[in-house]
């Protein structure tokens, strides 16, 4: 019996410290980017780098402000946002609201083809398909634009915001639902006067998502930008080429030569990235966490 | 009379009667409008997916035959196929779902059948949500900082499959505690109640039952794994190889990043167009293919719980 409760005891320690590990890789990651990105303010001050309006890494009078690159990526987002929000909260209302079972349980798979599509593909179609339209519709000297990165982004943010905010609209308690329809409401009044107000913090979790997978999506941005480091005017920046921090880091790291300011800079750039993203996830889920007191 | 709250003024002023009737007609009028501007949203969606896939497999289809896929491409890579990406890709599936499959399983029983309601459940849930919000392209750069310079890994297969687990294990953590949450209580109730020890129980009962689950949420990371760019950018993924990786310190090709290169950085973009579709397409089947294995096999237990 002793030595039956010692091999459970081990047991639970085991998987108890393997569970340790995940929080230690969040440490890690934590550590290894701050430790190299701290290295860049022994040639630049915080200020300079927070607040620097250029981003001029191997020019002779090097700089390394980080505005150009934030701003970059902040009107893709925001762009990609502006019409994957509505768009995806509208497709999660009809498939969980409206539609039929059987036409939702046929809707559900393109939603998941469209997460599993890598961004690379999507990157490839934007650069072949969507560039040239841009370009000509707009007779602008090149079609590689944020308005090109924002719709590309906003289609890959779609599954994110319509699958996490078709689970809030599902989880509201149909008793809500019973009672307005019973008081002689229609559907759509309920839609949106009940089950959408009741629903909201799980949507708000859903958005939130979507711009964090947006802020750090990558190669497709990279490949239909155009990836000038320049601080995108408003609106007209829409039509011009930006760069983003996730675009900058892929192509500037393997020329550099490690240990060097710029190799720093980039690391730097990487840790905003990270606090960012960090940032989103813990409003996200704090904003679940009280949704889902509410429905209990 | 409350649901009236949003008639609109004229409607007061209609006799009785017919206020409540336009009531309703308007009602039913709005609804109608904005079940159909809901009804294409979902259309609007549909549609991205159909377009994107039907341009790919158009473009695609042609270039792909036996030689595209087992010749190694050549004449700076105009010309040939794009086996070493493939093979590269595969090696990097084996690699992180090595590592990846069991700590996510162990992780997941762990959080599932053990863990009580403490300070350190909550970081080790705070920190897998983190993991799985994290950028790749972070990956990316932790894997350089930390398995190719610190551990001294180098650019290698080794590196690049390591920076891929880290990034996949928040998928198989949470499919894995959903599949374990399907268990019913009854099963674990009754095998303890025969005297059979908690790990036991764990081993020989639950785990059987949540079989499809694991294995569903692993095709999908075996799906990300091989899309995935960014995080093998800097961790040891190669231009262009003339032979296959031979050791786990070996760098490699990969299709995604294959599929980037021609696109934007190739000798000859133009010239190169169709492999560059072709590889679209063969990176699209075997991450879709994964996709729908999952699909089906998700649909698959489903049934057979239902009855």
């Amino acid at each position: 019996m002793l030595s039956r409760n010692y091999k459970e005891k081990t047991i639970e320690w085991t998987l108890f410290s393997v569970s340790v590990l995940t929080v230690v890789v969040l440490f890690l990651i934590c550590l290894f980017l701050f430790r190299d990105g701290l290295l860049v303010f022994r040639d630049t001050s915080l200020m300079d780098f927070l607040t620097g309006k250029f981003w001029y890494p191997t020019s002779v009078n090097r700089q390394f402000g980080l505005l150009p690159l934030f701003f970059g990526s902040l009107i893709v987002t925001a762009g990609a946002i502006i019409f994957a929000v509505p768009l995806g909260i509208a497709a999660a209302i009809y498939i969980s609201e409206i539609a039929d079972p059987r036409i939702a349980d046929f809707l559900k798979p393109f939603i998941e083809i469209l997460a599993g599509i890598p961004s690379v593909v999507f990157g490839f179609f934007g650069l072949v398909v969507l560039v040239p339209i841009i370009q000509n519709n707009f007779n602008l000297p090149t079609g590689q634009t944020a308005l090109t990165g924002s719709i590309m982004l906003g289609i890959m943010a779609l599954p994110t915001i319509i699958t996490i905010s078709e689970d809030a609209i599902s989880s509201v308690p149909s008793t809500l639902e019973q009672g307005s329809l019973a008081l002689g409401a229609t559907k759509w009044q309920t839609i949106y006067k009940v089950i959408v107000p009741a629903a909201l913090s799980g949507i708000s979790a859903a958005v939130m998502l979507g711009i964090g997978r947006a802020i750090g999506e990558t190669m497709t941005l990279m490949m239909v930008t155009g990836n000038t480091a320049v601080i995108p005017s408003f609106p007209g920046g829409f039509l011009a080429s930006v760069r983003t921090m996730t675009a900058t880091i892929a192509l500037e790291m393997g020329e550099v030569p490690q240990g060097s300011t710029h190799f720093h800079a980039l690391f730097a750039v990487g840790s905003v990235l990270f606090i960012i993203t960090f940032l989103i996830n813990l409003i996200a889920d704090s904003i679940k966490k009280r949704y889902q007191f509410k429905v209990d | 009379m409350e649901l009236n709250a949003d008639v609109k003024e004229s409607d007061h002023k209609a006799t009785r009667v017919q206020g409540g009737l336009n009531f309703r007609l308007n009602a039913k009028t709005s609804e109608k409008i904005a079940f159909a501007f809901l009804g294409l949203s979902v259309l609007i969606v549909v549609g991205f997916v159909l377009v994107i896939l039907a341009y790919i497999v158009y473009n695609g289809y042609n270039a792909i035959n036996i030689g595209f896929l087992t010749e190694m491409p050549r004449l700076m890579m105009t010309q040939g196929g794009i086996y070493p990406a493939i093979v590269g890709t595969l090696y990097l599936i084996i690699g992180s779902m090595t590592v990846a499959l069991p700590v996510g399983v162990m992780v997941a029983i762990y959080l599932n059948e053990y863990a009580g309601e403490t300070r350190t459940t909550w970081l080790i849930e705070m920190a897998i949500n983190n993991l799985a919000g994290t950028p790749s392209v972070v990956f990316g750069l932790f894997g350089l900082a930390l398995f190719v310079k610190y551990f001294g890994f180098g650019p290698s297969l080794l590196s690049s499959s390591l920076t891929l687990s880290l990034l996949i294990l928040p998928v198989i953590i949470r499919a894995t505690e959903e599949a374990l949450l399907t268990v019913p209580k009854e099963y674990r109730e009754s095998s303890l109640a025969l005297g059979v020890s908690k790990w036991q129980t764990i081993r020989h009962v639950v785990l059987p039952a949540a079989i499809p689950g694991i294995v569903t949420g692993s095709v999908l990371s075996i799906g990300r794994v091989a899309g995935e760019t960014a995080p093998i950018l800097f961790t040891g993924v190669a231009y262009f190889l003339p032979r296959l990786p031979d050791s786990v310190y070996s760098q490699f090709m990969a299709l995604p990043y294959h599929l980037f290169v021609l696109a934007t950085a190739g000798t000859n973009i133009a010239k190169t167009r169709s492999i560059q579709y072709g590889t679209a397409l063969v990176l699209l089947i075997i991450v879709l293919g994964l996709n729908l294995v999952a699909v089906l096999i998700r649909r698959h237990y489903r049934k057979k719980l239902k009855v």
